[in-house]
Formats: C-alpha cells, structure tokens, sequence
C-alpha cells in the first residue's frame, strides 16, 4: 500500500516540520519569549501546513489524473472504436496490469518472466495468485496491460518522490522564514478559515453532485428512449431483453395514490394529537405522550416495511380478500396501496404532529385570551381563531410530510407490491417511482442500457417534484413564522 | 354604577326566573361540541399510542423466538469405512471426504436415535434427516477436520433443527400447515414430539443469530446478523470519522466566521434543502459518484458509509449550529477582550461549551443512518450472502459485506417464514441499537445541559 506509506512520510515530515519551525522560533526569540509574534505553537503549525497542504493537494491530484492519463496511453493499443465494449476491455486491461504488478511485488514474477509472458500463459498464470480473468488474454489486450503497468509503476515512483519532495519543500521553507516576529498566528487562522469554508461548502457540492449525476444520466437515458413518450406514456414494462415500454404515468399515480392515503390516515390524526397536546393536555400528559409518539418517529423504515407486509396486508387481505369478514373480494394480494398507505400514515403522524405543535405554540397567547374573554370556548377558539391563524403554516407541514411520502422507499418496496397500473381501487397492488428506481437499479442490468438508466430519470423527477414541495412549503413556513414575530 | 337602574333591556331581562346555573340549549350545545373536540384529540392520542403498541407488540412477538434455536442431540458414528475406506489414517485424506460424504452418517445417527427413543414411525431412514439443517453435514467435516483421530469414535452432535422442525416447536409450523409442504410431513413432528418428550430435541439461547453470518436461502436456521452487524459498524465508523469534523467545522463556519453574502446563502439554503432530499436520491448519487464515477468496490461499507455521510450532514450542521448558538455571546466577548483571537476564542472556548449539544446531535445523526436503508440497496449491499467476516481492519471498510437494516430487507425478501422470523429478529437487534444510542443522547444532554 504505497499511497498509505507516502501519507504517513507526509505525516512524519509535517511532525518533524512542526518541531523544527517551533524549536527554531523560541530559540530565535532568546530568553524573553514575549517578543515572539505568536504562541511557538503556532510556528509550529505553519511549517506543518507548509509540508501537508501543497503534499496532500499533490497526491489527490495525481492518484486522479494518473488512471485517466494511463487510459489515453493504453487505450489506441486496444484497436477498438471507443464505447462500452472499449470500456469493458479497459477494465480487462486494468485487472491484468494490477495482476502483473501483484505478481512482481509479491516475487512471484521476476521482470523478465514478466517481459516475456506470452497472451497465452496470462490467465493461469494470474490465476495461481489469486487474480481471476474472465476470459483469455488477447495480444492487444496483453500489450496495452504491459503498457499501463509500465506507466503505473513510473507512475507511482515519481509520484512519491514528488509529493516526498513537496513536504520537504514546504516544511523546510518555513522553517528558514521562520523570526520572531513573523506573523504565525494570522496564516494559520487564516487557512484554518479556507478549511471550515470548504466544509461548508460540502453542502453545494453534494447538490450539485446529485444534480450531475441525475441529469447526466437523463440525458443519456433520453438519448435512448424518448423523452415524451417516457412522460406521458400510460404502460409500464421494462424487459430486460430490450424492447421495453417505460411510461412514467402508472408509477406517478400509484406514488401520488398511496402518498394521498398515508396522509388522509397522518394528517387528521397528527393534527388534533398536536392540538390536543399543545392546547388540552396537563403537562404530565404531554411529557409521556410527546416521547412515545417520538418513537414511531425514530422507528427505521424498513420496520414499517416489515410490518406492512407481514402483518398489515394479510390482516386487510382478511378483510377486504376474497372470503374474507366482509365478503367483498376487492382485495387479491396482501400488498397494495391501503397497506403501504396505512403503515406510510402511521409512520407520518409524529412527523405531522411535531411540525403542528411547533406552529399552533407559535400564535400568540393574546389571540387565545382575546378569544376567551369574547366568552368563546375553548373548541372554538381553536377553531375559529387558532387553525385560521395557523392555516398557513399548517399546509406547509401537509406539504413537508406529502414530499416524505412521496420519497418515502422502503414501506413501498416491501409493502405496495410490483405492479405498475392505473386504477382506482385502493385494493391494487401498484407500484411507485422509488419502488421502481430500487428495481432497475438493483438488478444486473449494465448502467448503459435504458431499462437502467431509466431509474436516473426517475430520480430526477422525484428530486424536482420533492424539491419543489419542500421549497414552497418551506417559504409558506417561513412567511407564516415572520407574521407572528 | 348609576346607569344600573336605567337597564329596562339589560340581558338578564331575558333570563329574568331562570338561574344563571341553568344552562340554555345554546350554551348546551356549545358544551357539547365542546367535550365532543377534547375526546377527538384524546382519540388521536389513543389512537397512536394503539398503533405503537401494535408496532412495538408485533416486533417482540414474531421477533422473540428468533433468539431461540432447537437442536437435536444425535448420536453419529464417524464410520472409518466411509471417511478413510484405505485405513491410511491421513488427515489429509480424510479432510478430502466432501460434506456429501456425511450425510449417510448422519441419517444413520439420526435413525439410532430415533430408534431408542422407542417411537413408531413409517419414516424411512432417508426420510428422517429432513429434521435436521443440511448443514450439519458441513459442521460435522469442519469438526473431523479440526480432530482427524475421531475417526472411528461415536460422536455426539448437537445438530440444527431444520427451519421447519424449530418452527414447530415455536408454534409456527403446525400439522395442518405441513398438510401442502414437501419438506416435513407430520411423521416428522410425531417423531420430534418423541424427541422432545426424551429432551434429546430442545430449544436454547441462539449465540449464533447474533454473532454468526448470513446462510443460503435453504437454511434460515443458520442464518445470523453478526456479519451484518460488523458491516455497520464500520459504515457507522465512516460516518463518526467524517461527518464529525465536516459538520463541527460547516458549523463554526457559518455560525461564527460566515459573512453575509450570496455564497453563505447558498449553502444555507443547500443545508435546508439537502435535509429533506429522499434519502434514495442519495443512494443515486452514492452509485454514480462513488461507483460508477470513482469505481470505489461495491457493497463496501466504506461506500455506504460515504453515502451516509452525505446523507446525515444537514442533520448534524442543523444541530450543531443550535449548539453553538445556544452558547451567550457574553463568552466570546469575554474571550476577545482577553485579547484571544476570533479563532481562538471559538476553538477554546465556544466549542468545548458547545461539545455536549454538538455530540446529542451528532448522536442522533449516527442513529437515523443506522437504520437507513434505501440507499444501501442502490450500492449493493444486497442480493448476496454476507458470509464472511474482514479479515482485518482495513479491509473492514472495503470488503463486500451487508448492514443490519439490508440484512433484514434481504430476510424479508426471501418470503419464507422463517426467514420473517429472523428478519423480526434482527430488527429487535436494530432496535436495541437505536434505543442505547438515543438513552446514550438524552443522557448527555441532561448531564451537560447548561442554563444560561
């Protein structure tokens, strides 16, 4: 592992630097430390910074660009059109050189065996260390490998040797710039400030990297398979043979079907638990009961899943199924939309609830007291005076818990059944957009394929949809909150 | 009080030979619909509080006897005609004997001691071995393995019921269910009763549910979280290792050093809309990114780690800049007119107050991302067998393993009961997690929790 040890020469050199720089400073500064700009830490700091940062920047660069650099190399080797055959040679091509560099460091090979082998010898001779090939090796295949192990060993020498010479670089100039009054203190601040920003700015790359990898992939995807017909096309059955219809309306309606029953069961019962506990409740009761509905909030997803095709379908299969204690056959499987939607409800209330409590507290108290002395009564209050006021607020909270069952993936993969279909009754098995990225994705469809890329443009138009309905819902919040303030 | 007497049309006019006690129809109805609005909302509460005792109850329920294994004691003749036909006594040779070698060894054994138990059956001696797991076989090589010289001996086993053998015994195999299964007939559970009755069959703490790994899809009575358990714990050591410092640092940034510009709102509003991405988007990004972009291995804890840390980030900055604006600015200006730095004053002396809120926080991060599923599903940490454990640390981190929660997903898919029973199981373990982590949370914030 020589990137390991580089990093901890790197390390070492930074130590040595810090030591060094700092020795230097007091020693510098003589007997009366006070004429040192900074705290001796600090010059010790900067010489470290000096060896690691430019060292550090060095290395990611390199262990990057050198695969890429390796690939232009080797690739015209391969005699191949560019593309995914080209692609799928390349990773041949990649697991034989690392094969031949295996065998020469672990002494297997010696350099001229390695020179020397023949197309022929590669597979079994990769094979007896541990290092399986798919296939026979062809000459070109053997060649471009030669080529890029070649590459990769100089490579990776003068690689150590410039990252090595970096930190030195660095340490040993601070080191000699290093005087008592030099200002330590202000450069190390100030790169301590670059690094907490470059955390925070973690945050925009994330998005960003979602936003790429979404609609690179669309594009792709789109590139395959047309866009309208992907939009507005009512059939839904990906074969992955090819020749597949991938319509986006049945998995679209059975997400807004199942994410209107999880909230017509979340959005009544959280409302008046959160009403009740913010304007009824003795503070006893609400010190119990705000914990435990806490809990349903803590649960994994995956339980709700579990629960909903286990024990929730079957029990509603009792019901609503053929011979079942109503004596209506409506329901033929044990996963469908009422169960995913019931279980996603119930996973829904505490998540409801909390965000109502926070936004009934937030009406002043006056409004209440004005209400009360009218001669209302508390019922009425609240609904006369408090829900009008918090209306605003209150859809907001709707909106927020709509876009969680919307994305909402495991109760629906376990619970709502495969099914892509348009229908009405609540008793079907259908199937959502997460549900269908968790299958596409999962298989062993290759990503170049529609029937893959497919589940991109899935996530792209949850990603819109969710971010839409967070955005609005949060400025609704938002501008609710100012009014009271 | 002069205008009393002028009130010819004062209201009580109206209820003029009425008590004020005696309620009119209106002021009824408005009492009625009043207690009708309180016992709503009591409803609610009952009504959730129902749904998490059904929740809680189901669990413990169906996830109980996953804790539970039968065994059956048998007897087994190591026949030194069949495991070393030559006599050579070689270890090697011996070692050679494929676990197919076994099984006539063990259905010998199992019909000696079905034989003395006394019981009648019209099992044939092949039919028998359907109580036990097929991998006894397999235990039974790995210990003549181990001791070549027991050869020849009678050893006794204390072999794996069969999934369906064990659930009979828990209640969830029954004769009529059996009626339509070709594995186990009711012979079987005469026979099992019998063993039983001789204590030779019985039910035990099962070790290897929690420490053991996942077994093939024919053998939920092998199948164990501990494998799973340690893919976790490395992705939860990714996440601590990373998200700790990037959040404390995204934190401090925004909360003490950010000027107010265009960029600081940008990731403000970032942080904000990131918290409410579904979490499969990032299972998306953690694919393309790190999978098919970086070509980091897949199914590597190290990868769902990665993913997870994105994903718990905004959690963790929320509350990490609660914590540390929760800390009075009388601290920092104490600290700047000592002549400390801005730097300093936040590194020694804001951050530390701020410590005990930033780790509930980052507690409560760790927790949601340990039950997280979706995105891992995307990463392929399932649809395959999490057999082995790391041979070492680092390789913890990059060798193909499961977490607890796709462990459970990857049970609840095998749709056989048995499995759902370990699936249950498994989840009381994740659940047990969870609650540590969560009591570990509310604790921390008790003991450090600071008025100012």
């Amino acid at each position: 592992m020589p990137i390991f040890w580089l990093i901890l020469a790197v390390l070492a050199i930074a130590v040595a630097g810090f030591l060094g720089a700092r020795h230097r400073a007091l020693s510098l500064a003589g007997a009366d430390r006070r004429s040192l700009h900074s705290l001796p830490n600090y010059y010790g700091w900067s010489a470290a910074i000096a060896a690691m940062l430019p060292a550090f920047a060095m290395l990611a660069l390199w262990v990057v660009l050198q695969p890429i650099f390796l690939n232009m190399r080797a690739a015209p080797l391969l005699e191949m059109d560019a593309g995914g055959a080209a692609a799928l040679a390349m990773a041949d091509v990649r697991r034989v050189a690392n094969g031949l560099a295996l065998g020469l460091s672990s002494g297997v090979l010696t350099p001229d065996q390695v020179a020397s082998i023949t197309p022929e010898e590669v597979r079994s001779t990769l094979g007896a260390i541990g290092v399986a090939l798919g296939s026979e090796v062809s000459p070109q295949t053997l060649a471009a490998a030669e080529v890029y192990r070649a590459g990769q060993s100089a490579g990776t020498a003068a690689m150590s040797v410039v990252v090595l010479a970096l930190a030195v670089a660095g340490a040993a100039w601070i080191w000699l710039r290093t005087r008592p009054e030099t200002r330590a203190r202000n450069g190390v601040e100030r790169v301590m400030r670059y690094a907490l920003l470059s955390a925070a700015l973690i945050a925009i790359l994330t998005t960003l990297g979602i936003v790429l990898s979404l609609i690179f992939n669309t594009v792709k995807f789109f590139g395959l398979y047309p866009a309208d017909e992907f939009l507005f096309g009512l059939t839904w059955s990906p074969s992955f043979g090819g020749g597949s219809t991938l319509g986006f309306v049945p998995l679209l309606w059975g997400t807004l079907y199942i994410s209107f029953v999880a909230l017509i069961v979340a959005v009544p019962i959280g409302l008046l638990a959160a009403i009740y506990l913010s304007e009824y409740a003795t503070s006893r009761v609400r010190s119990i009961a705000k914990p435990a509905l806490e809990i349903l909030a803590g649960i994994p997803t995956i339980v709700y899943g579990l629960f909903a095709l286990v024990t929730v379908g079957p029990f509603l299969l009792d019901i609503f199924g053929a011979g079942g204690v109503l004596g209506v056959s409506w329901m033929r499987g044990a996963t469908a939309v009422m169960t995913a939607g019931l279980v996603m409800g119930i996973m829904l209330i505490p998540f409801v609830s909390s965000l109502s409590d926070d936004i009934i507290n937030a009406v002043p108290q006056a409004m209440r007291d004005g209400s009360y002395g009218l001669g209302a009564t508390q019922s009425e209050t609240i609904r006369q005076v408090i829900l009008p006021a918090a209306l605003p607020g209150i859809v907001g909270a709707i909106l927020l818990a709509a876009s969680r069952a919307i994305g909402e993936t495991m109760i629906v993969v376990l619970g709502a059944g495969a099914a892509a279909q348009l229908s009405m009754n609540p008793f079907d098995a259908m199937t959502t957009v997460t549900a269908k990225i968790v299958s596409q994705l999962t298989g062993d469809a290759d990503f170049s394929s529609p029937e893959a890329l497919v589940a991109f443009a899935l996530g792209m138009t949850l990603f819109v949809i969710t971010l839409a309905l967070n955005v609005f819902a949060l400025w609704i919040v938002r501008r609710y909150r100012e009014q009271y303030e | 009080m002069t205008d009393f007497g002028a009130t010819g049309s004062h209201p009580h006019e109206l209820r003029r030979g009425r008590s004020l006690f005696d309620l009119d129809d209106r002021t009824r109805r408005r009492n009625r619909s009043e207690g009708a609005f309180r016992w709503l909302g009591i409803g609610a509460i009952a009504l959730s509080m129902v749904f998490i005792v059904i929740l809680l109850g189901t669990i413990v329920a169906r996830g109980l006897p996953a804790f539970t294994q039968t065994t059956i004691t048998i007897e087994v003749p190591l026949d030194a005609a069949v495991l070393d036909p030559n006599g050579t006594g070689d270890p090697e040779v011996i070692r050679s004997v494929l676990t197919f070698g076994y099984a006539p060894l063990i259905e010998r054994g199992l019909a000696g001691t079905v034989a003395a138990t006394g019981v009648e059956t019209e099992l044939t001696s092949s039919q028998l071995p359907q109580l036990l797991s097929p991998g006894v076989a397999a235990t039974l090589r790995d210990m003549v393995a181990a001791d070549p010289s027991l050869v020849g001996q009678t050893v006794q086993v204390e072999a794996l019921a069969s999934g369906r053998a064990d659930g009979y015994l828990k209640g969830r195999v029954t004769r009529e269910s059996l009626a339509r299964d070709t594995n186990l007939s009711p012979a079987h559970l005469d026979v099992l009763d019998a063993l039983v009755e001789q204590d030779l069959a019985r039910r035990a703490f099962n070790w290897d549910f929690i420490l053991g790994a996942d077994a093939s899809e024919s053998r939920p009575e092998e199948a164990g979280i501990g494998v799973a358990m340690i893919g976790s714990f490395y992705m939860m050591l990714t996440v601590l290792l990373l998200a700790l410092p990037i959040g404390v640092a995204a934190s401090i940034y925004l909360e003490e050093f950010a000027p107010q510009n265009r960029l600081t709102d940008l990731i403000e509003v970032n942080i904000s809309n990131l918290a409410a991405v579904p979490s499969i988007v990032f299972g998306i990004l953690g694919l393309a990114a790190f999978i098919q972009f970086a070509h980091l291995p897949q199914s590597a804890p190290l990868v769902g780690g990665l993913v997870l840390t994105l994903m718990t980030l905004p959690t963790i900055i929320i509350s990490t800049r609660a914590a540390l604006k929760a800390v009075p600015p009388s601290i920092r200006d104490a600290a700047l007119g000592v002549g400390a730095s801005k730097m300093q004053s936040v590194f020694h002396h804001v951050l530390p107050l701020a410590m005990p809120g930033i780790l509930t926080g980052l507690i409560i991060g760790l927790a949601q991302a340990l039950g997280e599923t979706a995105p891992l599903l995307l990463i392929g940490m399932v649809g395959f067998i999490a057999s082995n454990p790391p041979d070492g640390f680092i390789d913890g981190f990059v060798s193909p393993n499961s977490a607890m929660p796709a462990q459970i997903y990857e049970w609840a898919k095998r749709a056989d009961p048995a499995y759902y029973e370990r699936a249950w199981g498994g989840i009381i373990v994740l659940l047990l997690f969870l609650l540590v982590m969560n009591v570990l949370a509310v604790l921390l914030r008790r003991r450090f929790e600071r008025r100012w």
